[in-house]
C-alpha cells in the first residue's frame, strides 16, 4: 500500500474536518447575531442561563479567542446544552445513535445485496423485459422523495392493512414477557422504515450497478472467457463481479451522505427515535446547540467514512496502487 | 462577420441535430412531453382556478374526499386539492429553476476556474469542493436553512449554493481536457488572457457536459424543495408541493388516510424528478461521446 497517497488522503480528510468546525462555529455564532439574541428571541431563558451560557462560550472574550474556546469545548466532547432537554447535548446524541445505527445498518446491508442483484440481472439481460422492469422501477423509486415513500407505505401497510404498527420503535407502555417478546416488537416497528430506506437506496445502487456491469460485459476479457468456453455463470461471478464491484465501494460511501439525509427523513415519518428524528425535533424547536451538535457529528462521521472507503479502495484495487501520484 | 455566420450556422445543424436525436430517444421524449405538461399547468394553470377556490372553506369543506365539486377533494382547511396543486406547481417549479441556475453557475465557474488555473488555486478550489461534495446535503441544508431564516428567496439559495459541487468536478476535469488543445495553445500565442479564453474557447466546449449535468441537478433542487418545506423550512406564504405534502402530515392525513391529500402532490414531484432524470441520462448519452461507443 503507498504510504504517501494514504497520508494525502488523510491530510484532505483533516482539511475537510477542519472546513466544517470554522463553519460550524462560523455559522451558528457570526452569521444571525450571537447565540444570545437567538435564546433571547425563542422566549425560553432565563438570567442564569443566559450567564452560564456567556461563560461557557466565553462571549466576553474577541472572536479569535472564542475559535480557540469552541475548539476546546469539541474536543473535551462537551457540545454545550440542550434547550429543550436540558441537558448536555453529547448526553443526549449518546442516547440516540443505537436505533438509527440498527435502522440504517439493516436497511444498507439490505439495499447493497438487492441492489447488486437487480443490476446484475438487468445488466445480464439488457433490452430484455426483465431489464426494463427492473430499470423502470429502480428509476421510480429514485425519483421518490424519501419522506412521501414513507407516507405511502404507512397509508398501505398500516392503516389500510393494519400489519404493522405507525410509529415508535416499542409500543408504549406495554410489559414484555421476555426478552423475545420486546425483540419481536421492536422488529415490527422496524420492518416499514427499514423497508422504506432500502427502498430508496436499491433504485441508485441498481442503476450504477448496471451501468458498471455493461461497461465490464463490453470488456475484452469476457469475451476471451467466453470463448474459452467457460459457462455464463462462471465468467460472471469470476470474471465481471468482482471488476463491478469497485465502483460500488465509492458510491456506498458517498451514499453515506443521503443516507443520513434519507435517515431524517424516515425517522420523522415514523417517530423512530434516532438521530434524525433528533435533529428533526432539535430544528423545529429551534434547539440550536443540539442542532450543531448533530450536524458536527453526522458531517464528521461521513467525512471518515469517505476516506476509510478510499483507504479500502486502495487495497482492494490492485490498479490504484501501481497508479502512484 | 462572414465568421460569425457560418458559427451561426454550425450552432443551428448541431441544435437541430441535438433535437431530433431527443425526438429519436424515448425516455428524452417522454421527460421532455411531461415537464412542458408541468410548465404549462404552472404558467396557465392559476388563470383557470378561480382565487375562491384556495380560500379556506367551512367546516363541513374540511377533509372531505374527492367528489363533485372537488375533484381531487379538500385539504383541512377546506381548500380544493386540485386548486392548491396547480397554484404550487408554480414555487416548486421556480425553486427548482432558480437553485439550479445558480448551482449551475457556481459549478462552472469554478470549474473552468479551477481546470484553467490549475496548480494552487486549483488545489484550494477543489478542496472547498470536496467539502461541498462530501458534507451530507440534507443536514447542511436544514441548518443553514434553519438559520437564515424561512423564505422562499433563502430556500432557492440555500439549495443553489449547496449543490454545485458535482457540476464544478464533471465541468473541471472537462477543462483540464480542453486546455490541451492546440487551439488554446494558439490563442495564447496571439496574446489573449486567460479570462477571454475561458469565456470564449473553454467555456462553449464544456457547455453541453455542464446542460445535461444541470437537468440532473435540477431533479435534485425538485427533491430538496419538497424535502425542506415538508420539515417545516418552507416559506407559509407561498403554496408549494412541499408545503402541502407538510400540512398533510402535520394534521395527521397520514394515520387518518387522507390520501387525496398526500397523494397528489407527492405524484406530481415524483412526475417532475423523473421526467428530469430521464432527460438527465438521455442528454448525457446524446452528448457525451464516451458513452455512445456502448
Amino acid at each position: 500500500m503507498n504510504k504517501k497517497r494514504i497520508a494525502k488522503k488523510l491530510l484532505y480528510a483533516a482539511i475537510t474536518i477542519f472546513f466544517v468546525l470554522v463553519f460550524n462555529y462560523f455559522l451558528f455564532r457570526i452569521l444571525p447575531g450571537d447565540i444570545l439574541s437567538m435564546l433571547s428571541r425563542s422566549g425560553k431563558t432565563t438570567p442564569e442561563m443566559v450567564a452560564n451560557i456567556r461563560e461557557m462560550y466565553g462571549l466576553d472574550l474577541p472572536w479569535y479567542q472564542q475559535f480557540f474556546v469552541y475548539l476546546e469545548n469539541l474536543f473535551t466532547g462537551d457540545l454545550g446544552t440542550s434547550f429543550i432537554y436540558k441537558k448536555p447535548v453529547a448526553e443526549v446524541i449518546g442516547s440516540r445513535i443505537l436505533p438509527t445505527v440498527i435502522l440504517l445498518g439493516v436497511a444498507e446491508v439490505l439495499a447493497i445485496v438487492v441492489g447488486i442483484i437487480f443490476g446484475i440481472v438487468s445488466a445480464w439481460k439488457r433490452g430484455k423485459a426483465i431489464d426494463t422492469g427492473l430499470l423502470s422501477t429502480s428509476l421510480l423509486l429514485y425519483s421518490m422523495p424519501t419522506f412521501w415513500l414513507g407516507m405511502m407505505l404507512i397509508l398501505i401497510f398500516c392503516v389500510n392493512l393494519r400489519l404493522f404498527p405507525i410509529n415508535g420503535m416499542v409500543t408504549p407502555g406495554r410489559v414484555f414477557a421476555d426478552t423475545w417478546a420486546y425483540i419481536n416488537d421492536v422488529v415490527r416497528h422496524m420492518v416499514l422504515p427499514m423497508a422504506c430506506m432500502a427502498l430508496v437506496m436499491i433504485g441508485e445502487y441498481a442503476i450504477t450497478m448496471r451501468s458498471t456491469m455493461i461497461d465490464v460485459l463490453s470488456e475484452d476479457y469476457i469475451t476471451t472467457a467466453k470463448a474459452k468456453g467457460f459457462s455464463n455463470g462462471y465468467v460472471l461471478r469470476r470474471h465481471a463481479m468482482p471488476n463491478a464491484m469497485l465502483p460500488m465501494i465509492t458510491l456506498i460511501a458517498i451514499n453515506l451522505g443521503l443516507i443520513v439525509g434519507g435517515a431524517i427523513q424516515i425517522e420523522t415519518v415514523f417517530s423512530w427515535p434516532g438521530l434524525g428524528n433528533l435533529m428533526y425535533g432539535a430544528l423545529v424547536n429551534r434547539d440550536y446547540p443540539l442542532l450543531q451538535g448533530v450536524f458536527l457529528l453526522t458531517t464528521v462521521t461521513v467525512i471518515l467514512a469517505n476516506f476509510l472507503s478510499d483507504i479500502l479502495y486502495e487495497v482492494v484495487d490492485p490498479r490504484v496502487k501501481s497508479m502512484g501520484g | 462577420m462572414g465568421g460569425n455566420s457560418v458559427k451561426a450556422k454550425l450552432r443551428k445543424r448541431k441544435i437541430k441535430a441535438f433535437v431530433s436525436q431527443v425526438l429519436a430517444n424515448k425516455m428524452a421524449l417522454f421527460g421532455t412531453v411531461v415537464l412542458l405538461f408541468f410548465i404549462l399547468v404552472a404558467i396557465f394553470g392559476p388563470l383557470l382556478v378561480p382565487f375562491s377556490v384556495l380560500e379556506f372553506g367551512e367546516v363541513e369543506d374540511m377533509l372531505n374526499p374527492p367528489g363533485p365539486g372537488h375533484i381531487l377533494g379538500t385539504d383541512d382547511m377546506g381548500r380544493d386539492v386540485l386548486g392548491y396543486l396547480i397554484a404550487g406547481s408554480r414555487i416548486s417549479l421556480l425553486v427548482g429553476a432558480l437553485a439550479t441556475g445558480i448551482s449551475m453557475v457556481i459549478g462552472t465557474v469554478i470549474g473552468i476556474v479551477s481546470g484553467y488555473s490549475g496548480k494552487a488555486v486549483d488545489n484550494v478550489l477543489m478542496r472547498i469542493t470536496d467539502f461541498f461534495l462530501v458534507i451530507p446535503w440534507l443536514p447542511l441544508m436544514m441548518v443553514l436553512a434553519a438559520i437564515l431564516g424561512t423564505s422562499i428567496w433563502n430556500i432557492i439559495v440555500v439549495i443553489g449554493v449547496t449543490s454545485w459541487a458535482g457540476t464544478a468536478r464533471v465541468v473541471r476535469s472537462q477543462t483540464l481536457s480542453v486546455r490541451e488543445n492546440q487551439f488554446v495553445e494558439r490563442t495564447v500565442s496571439i496574446g489573449a488572457g486567460s479570462g477571454h479564453i475561458m469565456l470564449h474557447h473553454i467555456l462553449p466546449n464544456v457547455f453541453p457536459l455542464v446542460f445535461a449535468n444541470t437537468i440532473l441537478i435540477a431533479a435534485a433542487a425538485i427533491t430538496s424543495e419538497t424535502t425542506l418545506s415538508f420539515l417545516g423550512l418552507g416559506d407559509p406564504a407561498h403554496a408549494s408541493w412541499g408545503m402541502m405534502l407538510h400540512y398533510a402530515f402535520e394534521t395527521g392525513a397520514t394515520s387518518t388516510g387522507a390520501w387525496w391529500y398526500f397523494l397528489p402532490p407527492g405524484l406530481c414531484v415524483v412526475a417532475v424528478v423523473l421526467a428530469f432524470t430521464l432527460m438527465g441520462y438521455a442528454f448525457d448519452e446524446i452528448l457525451n461521446p464516451k458513452l455512445k461507443e456502448r
